[in-house]
């Protein structure tokens, strides 16, 4: 196949035997393995497909879809889902509060110069990293045991107020604890180090301006170490919305417990975990998306541009698709990244 | 006629890090309005000096004093007293600085840089601080920057931002730390022209520089340190020309 001859700088790649402009075409290398790695993947695929959509299977002497679809979206919208989808959110955002409040004090603590002020930081950090969360949910639960009555008031001295423990300590609100505070200590870890990630000399320069401890650490140094913190926040973030699952075990109606309690009465066991399952994705692809947007705000000043959102980039796509059919782009005055 | 205040007054100051003495018995006197720049050998304790003077380093030994009030204490009696976070501050607030590597808060905007410390700091207006942000910006000749974020700057443009954040504070000291050692040749030029013109405007400034021609122009006095003392102190002209040390002859003659 010819191609166009061009000018010698247009083909530099040319093999050194042809004279120049000669146009010999560059051969890119072959990759035989990729065609068949496709192929497998693609009967795979079809495998797959053919399996949650045509292929049917008998169960008590009848044949039925191997996936109960309707099962599934009969449980999906019904009343005691979506109250256990609340309860889940609910126990994510609140646990995920204390946990990011409590962790950048204890952050702070931990860099403090006090030894006794570090030391107590780190010792919290140890005990709740170091024992697992299921325990840490169990003991909460059962915290009546060894703090019969909560007490506030003077310590040693007068009380105001005593509560029952066993009453005041709600399942929820053990779950809360147990997840909250366990969360803390990674959260600790995590905001630590985005602090140690902001160079000295920024800390020097609002020092010389004048600026105090307080002020410079919420300035200046939190918003450039939220670049480093949120991807592991977001982590964190979707890892709780899964965890939380485990406050079933303390008798939480959070969706685990939901769908358990359902497929309990009917024995659709797996088509109901495919219902939970279904709304955690749905959740956790909210999440990630939720943290695309942010660290591309904490970029700011960062990146010399800004990546692009899903929508710029689908307006650059139909500008290029425009001008590729030699149509004026309807938003050619823009700019090809619009400034956020 | 009694002599006025002076700007700057170091006696007997010492600080160690550790076993190694950085500064080893500094006497320094700056007047106001004078240019004194600081030259030696990386290590001699220029920038810890510097750092001294606005108390981002504690003085281990000796007097520092900044307009006749001591920098970090409060004397009482025999003793000194460490003055509180937010009384440092102020006295802070009061000496601008201008570092190596420019450390512009990269998370905002070069108007923002210049603005902030003194909408938190000193409380101003945000209105007016911002008014006089751009005439300070539009003085160091980057009026149309006001927008721009540090990294889209170039280092020259970034070290006058910097100069124009310490300038907003309305300081009555200005310190230079080595401001042209990070940046290419050709920028230079321009950061020497807006600290030109500051001097000329009477600011009291102290430099760390290696910029000889700068000293020597600029400079209403030039202090060569070496190993933690001033081993020499005179005019500029007269010390580089008719060095009397054999310290200060040994380094001048590596650097001239």
């Amino acid at each position: 196949m010819a191609r166009p001859s061009g000018t010698p700088e247009d083909t530099p790649d040319q093999a050194p035997h042809g004279p120049p402009g000669s146009g010999l075409r560059a051969v890119p290398v072959r990759h035989p393995g990729r065609w068949v790695v496709t192929a497998v993947i693609a009967v795979l695929a079809a495998m797959f497909v053919h399996s949650i959509t045509i292929s049917g299977l008998v169960r008590n002497g009848k044949l039925q879809p191997r996936f109960q679809w309707r099962v599934i979206g009969q449980y999906m919208l019904s009343r005691p889902v979506l109250d256990g989808l609340v309860i889940t959110i609910e126990l994510t955002v609140i646990a995920m509060v204390i946990g990011i409040v409590l962790g950048v004090v204890l952050a702070t603590m931990r860099l403090s110069p006090n030894p006794l002020v570090s030391g107590a930081s780190w010792l919290y950090i140890w005990f709740f990293r170091g024992t697992p969360v299921l325990v840490q949910l169990l003991f909460w639960y059962d915290v009546a045991y060894l703090y019969p009555t909560v007490t506030l008031g003077i310590p040693f001295g007068p009380a105001f107020l005593h509560l029952n423990a066993n009453t005041a300590v709600t399942p929820f609100l053990a779950a809360i604890f147990g997840l909250g505070l366990n969360e803390a200590a990674y959260m600790a870890e995590i905001v630590r180090a985005g602090i140690l990630s902001v160079d000295e000399g920024q800390t020097d320069a609002a020092k010389a301006l004048g600026m105090t401890r307080l002020g410079t650490m919420r300035r200046i140094v939190l918003p450039q170490a939220m670049r480093v913190i949120i991807p592991p926040m977001g982590n964190e973030t979707i890892s709780m919305l899964k965890t939380s699952s485990l406050a079933s075990v303390i008798t939480v109606l959070e969706l685990l417990q939901a769908v358990r309690n359902i497929y309990s009465r009917t024995y659709q066991t797996v088509p109901l975990l495919m219902v939970a399952s279904f709304w955690y994705l749905a959740l956790t692809t909210v999440l990630t998306v939720g943290q695309y947007y942010l660290e591309r705000h904490f970029a700011q000043g960062a990146l010399r541009q800004l990546p692009p959102t899903p929508r710029q980039r689908m307006r650059q796509w139909a500008q290029r698709a425009h001008a590729a059919r030699g149509e004026p782009p309807e938003g050619s005055v823009r700019r090809p990244t619009a400034s956020p | 006629m009694t002599e006025p205040t002076p700007m700057v007054e170091a006696r007997n100051v010492r600080k160690e890090y550790g076993r190694v003495e950085a500064l080893r018995g500094i006497d320094l006197t700056v007047a106001p309005g004078e240019v004194c720049c600081l030259i030696g050998p990386s290590g001699s304790g220029k920038s810890t000096l510097l750092r001294c003077i606005n108390h981002l380093e504690k003085i281990d030994a000796g007097r520092l004093s900044v307009d006749g009030a001591l920098v970090g204490y409060r004397e009482q009696g025999d003793k000194l007293h460490e003055l509180r976070d937010r009384e440092i501050c102020s006295k802070r607030a009061e000496i601008g600085m201008v570092f190596q590597r420019f450390n512009l808060f990269p998370h905002m905007t070069a108007l923002a840089n210049v603005t902030l410390a003194p909408v938190v700091v000193k409380g101003e207006a945000k209105a007016a601080v911002e008014a006089r942000g751009r005439a300070l910006l539009d003085r160091v000749g980057l009026a149309d920057k006001v927008d721009a974020y540090p990294n889209q700057l170039s280092g020259g443009q970034q070290q006058r931002v910097a100069i124009a954040r310490a300038l907003a504070m309305q300081p009555k000291l200005m310190l230079f730390d080595e401001p042209t050692s990070a940046l290419d040749p050709e920028l230079v030029g321009d950061v020497l022209d807006v600290m030109r013109a500051l001097a000329n405007d009477g600011m009291t400034m102290v430099v760390v520089t290696h910029e000889m021609g700068f000293a020597r122009q600029v400079g209403d006095t030039l202090a060569f340190m070496d190993a933690g003392v001033i081993v020499e102190r005179g005019a500029p002209g007269d010390v580089l020309s008719h060095p009397q040390e054999e310290r200060t002859k040994a380094f001048l003659a590596k650097v001239l």
